[in-house]
């Protein structure tokens, strides 16, 4: 082994000295030079024994170095460990992964080609190939996470809130919250001819669903959207305005709105600073809900399909890594995950607030302290796969808001999901990982999976969703738009 | 004498002021005058900064919110050492990967060629796949070997940056403005037909011209990949800005410059019946540089001015991104990081507006102005 390192340690030398005499670039004469020193029968991963072993493909990667883009959210964790653990270079992949200043500067840069791609809400792919927004067919075949937001009101409306409901008056109140006690302060603020403004950060993310979902399940209109009014503030009782994460708390804090919605750790940061507090999150809105996808454009996977497959490989590692738990079933390498999180060029908030929601508890106050293990699902119930179930139910909140104008039939959410999620490409990723001993087939839906997950009543509301019957669930809410029964058959 | 007058000549030339007393203190000159001077450029400076600190201190204790607190000036300090820590750690980091990236490469290569050899003793399918897997490993081993670091720039980096930033939008800028300037300087009707240009688009803000800007440059890099072109979108969005908002100072400054060159120089000009090109290079440009380069300096400091905010807005690499991302962040160390940041925007700019004054006083023929 000794003699191995230093015959190593001297082609390095070698290479460096080649270097320094010419500021080209080292060539594959060079490097063929310093390798014919080097005792091939000692190298790692090397069969030396020439058996029949079957022959791995190895991925011809198309363009090495790469850039991503995120913003600052805990949720961003794969594409960080990914990096940070070298799951990207063991890919031969050089990643630079750069926080962006919000959602919309994300998006464009993606598609004008300055990223190759990004942490993207997953409405973004979705509202960007049926064209709310900006147009450009973006896909996905990486879904980040599950869960992970939560909704916090301000101190005062908290108190309201108390009033309201004297239940929620215990230091540690019934979970989950309904927004049924917020009900009378709306309306209260309705009738004194007062706007109540809350923060969602863009309209097609998760979070405009959420916070719409919980306050129409309470009663409470969030705003229908129109081809004219692409505010979504017709008939609202709440006016939701975009807020770019980080800026929440201290928007909060300035009195400019009275509640937002949004991913950690910015409602941890709410509590630790005593600005707010957290009343649900969207695990309890509905458990496992689909959250944050990695996007690219469709013209980008055409021109680089083996980069984008070795992108994913990394990336089901890293949610393998973050979703590692020890024989009793605790997460066991979350903390070191906050710790990488928490450096300056990625979310850079303090550890110990970062940390709160990653290692499975999430702080509602100081006296209520709740063990939620999945708060953030990274890999755990095929969470990184993409379900065409989650892109449908997304296509039924924007139908439901209006974001999507006209009635479409129920084959025409089947026909996008497709369009936008790519499993095809996840399979492929998978099988490679598992031939390579990295993944065992346990860790991905059967080969015989058609990509719905099961229809579930997991809602705040009871409410049954069955990703194969959009029409039937669009019709199911009392609030939002409704669509004509025969258009299901279609 | 001669070293005392050179010496004086050079703190007049370059605005340094301060340095003058001590000069003449060494040539042995009334001590009591200099030391005046000396209470005045250097004493009472120091006292106000140390006034400043006291009262920085004093609010950094009062000025708390549930979420922020304004960073005292050790705090800032500290921010700031640990800044310029973590870029020596970074590089360190780097090189290290690079050196691991070669060990990498050769290893790579290695089992290329052991994959080459056994494939020649395999047959059909599976010598392909070797053959083809040999091809790709070199190919990585080439790109390992050829490594860039992929971590995320510095607070130093991003000095660079925006220091190279606001020289490229700065060089856009003249080359545009001087040209416009003599021409209008030279001849009344052109200077009448881009009056109102100058008047309406002068006090456009950078924000406002960033999303045209940003489409100008989307446009002409369409169709091209990332990494193929010589200046990245992002860099050349900043720079665009910043040389839209920083041209008129200096057109404006050159116009009149040109115009008001004395009318004798003019009259000796046609008796000598000097060429168009002779009067422009030897008479007009000469005559109107000092104010050419005032209104230079002018547009170097609004250029810097306007880079800050550009990248801020637009996500654009430099020192704004730098403040934006901490700002971003909300970590504790956030408010004493933007602090630090503002400082050392502050000394640039003042170093840039000195560079500028060296140079005007240069070409001011024996007339320097100290500020």
């Amino acid at each position: 082994m000794r003699r191995y390192l230093i015959a190593n340690l001297c082609c390095v030398g070698l290479v460096a000295f080649a270097i320094g005499c010419s500021s080209s670039e080292i060539t594959l004469e060079d490097l063929e030079k310093a390798a014919a020193k080097v005792d091939v029968a000692r190298l790692e991963g090397v069969d030396a024994s020439g058996a029949d072993a079957e022959v791995v493909e190895i991925l011809d990667v198309e363009k090495p170095n790469l850039k991503f883009g995120f913003i600052k959210l805990t949720d961003c964790a794969p594409l960080v460990i990914a990096k940070e653990k070298g799951y990207f270079s063991d890919e031969g992949l050089n990643v630079e992964i750069e926080a962006q200043s919000n959602w919309k500067v994300l998006l464009d840069r993606v598609i004008d080609g300055q990223l190759d791609g990004a942490h993207m809400l997953a409405g973004q792919p979705i509202g960007a190939t049926i064209g709310f927004g900006t147009q450009a067919h973006i896909i996905t075949a990486y879904s980040l996470d599950y869960n992970g937001n939560g909704i916090t009101v301000s101190n005062e409306i908290w108190s309201q809130m108390q009033e309201n409901d004297p239940k929620l008056k215990s230091p540690t109140p019934q979970h989950p919250i309904s927004a049924d006690s917020l009900k009378p302060i709306v309306d209260s603020y309705k009738q004194e001819g007062k706007d109540f403004n809350m923060g969602m950060v863009f309209p097609v993310s998760t979070h405009n669903y959420e916070i719409r979902y919980w306050l129409a399940a309470a009663g409470i209109h969030p705003g229908m959207y129109s081809e004219e009014n692409i505010q979504g503030t017709i008939d609202a009782d709440v006016l939701l305005s975009v807020t770019p994460p980080p800026q929440m708390p201290g928007t909060l804090e300035a009195g400019t709105i009275l509640g937002y919605c949004v991913g950690e750790p910015w409602n941890q940061q709410a509590v630790v600073k005593g600005i707010g507090v957290p009343v649900t999150t969207n695990y309890d809105i509905w458990k496992n809900n689909p959250e944050k996808v990695f996007g690219v454009t469709k013209q980008w996977n055409d021109e680089y399909p083996n980069t984008h497959v070795a992108v994913v490989k990394a990336l089901i590692r890293a949610g393998k890594w973050l979703d590692e738990t020890d024989a009793d079933g605790n997460l066991v390498n979350r903390q070191e995950a906050a710790k990488l999180l928490s450096n300056k060029d990625y979310v850079g908030a303090d550890e110990d607030v970062i940390d709160n929601s990653m290692t499975g508890t999430f702080v509602f106050q100081e006296s209520d302290v709740r063990p939620m293990p999945d708060f953030n699902v990274f890999f755990k119930y095929y969470a990184s796969y993409p379900h065409y179930s989650d892109c449908v139910w997304f296509l039924t909140q924007m139908r439901r808001w209006g974001q999507i104008t006209e009635e479409k039939p129920a084959s025409w959410y089947a026909e996008k999901a497709k369009d936008i999620y790519q499993p095809a490409i996840y399979r492929k990723a998978a099988d490679m990982l598992i031939s390579e001993g990295k993944a065992s087939p346990n860790d991905f839906p059967g080969p015989d999976y058609d990509g719905y997950r099961e229809p579930t009543t997991d809602f705040i509301d009871g409410k049954s969703y069955d990703a194969k019957k959009p029409i039937e669930y669009l019709n199911s809410f009392e609030i939002g738009n409704k669509d004509p029964e025969p258009l299901a058959k279609q | 004498m001669n070293w005392r007058g050179n010496a004086l000549k050079f703190c007049n030339v370059a605005g340094l002021p301060i340095v003058e007393p001590f000069i003449r203190l060494a040539a042995g000159e009334d001590v009591k005058e200099q030391f005046k001077s000396i209470s005045k450029f250097i004493l009472l400076p120091i006292a106000a900064i140390a006034t400043f600190l006291f009262l920085w201190n004093a609010a950094a204790k009062t000025v708390v919110t549930d979420s922020m607190k304004l960073p005292s000036p050790s705090e800032t300090w500290s921010a700031g050492t640990e800044l310029f820590a973590m870029h020596q750690a970074q590089r360190a980091a780097d090189k290290e990967q690079k050196q691991e990236k070669i060990t990498e490469a050769i290893q790579l290569i290695a089992k290329a060629n052991y994959l080459t050899a056994q494939a020649e003793s395999a047959d059909g399918e599976r010598q392909e796949k070797l053959l083809a897997n040999a091809l790709v490993l070199k190919k990585k081993a080439v790109q390992a070997a050829n490594y860039r670091p992929s971590s995320a720039p510095t607070f130093v980096d991003q000095i660079f940056t925006s220091l190279k930033t606001v020289f490229v939008g700065f060089v856009i800028a003249t080359l545009i403005a001087v040209p416009i300037g003599v021409l209008c300087g030279m001849n009344p009707w052109c200077n009448a037909a881009l009056t109102p240009f100058i008047q309406v688009f002068k006090p456009v803000s950078p924000l406002a011209w960033l999303p045209l800007a940003f489409l100008i440059i989307v446009w002409a890099y369409s169709g091209t990949k990332p990494g193929e072109t010589f200046f990245e979108k992002a860099f050349l969005i900043s720079a665009v800005t910043v040389s839209l908002c920083s041209l008129w100072p200096t057109l404006v400054n050159t116009t009149l410059g040109v115009a008001s060159v004395d009318k004798d120089y003019m009259n000796v000009a046609r008796v000598l019946k000097l060429s168009w090109s002779q009067q422009l290079f030897k008479i007009i440009l000469p005559a109107s540089l000092p104010l050419m380069f005032a209104g230079l300096r002018i547009s170097l400091g609004v250029g810097w001015m306007v880079l800050i905010a550009a990248d801020m807005l637009a996500q654009n690499p430099g020192l704004g991104k730098f403040v934006w991302d901490e700002f971003q962040n909300g970590s504790s160390q956030t408010y004493a990081r933007i602090a630090f940041s503002v400082i050392i925007i502050g000394v640039i700019g003042l170093l840039l507006d000195r560079v500028m004054i060296f140079l005007r006083n240069l070409v001011s023929f024996g007339n320097p102005q100290a500020a």
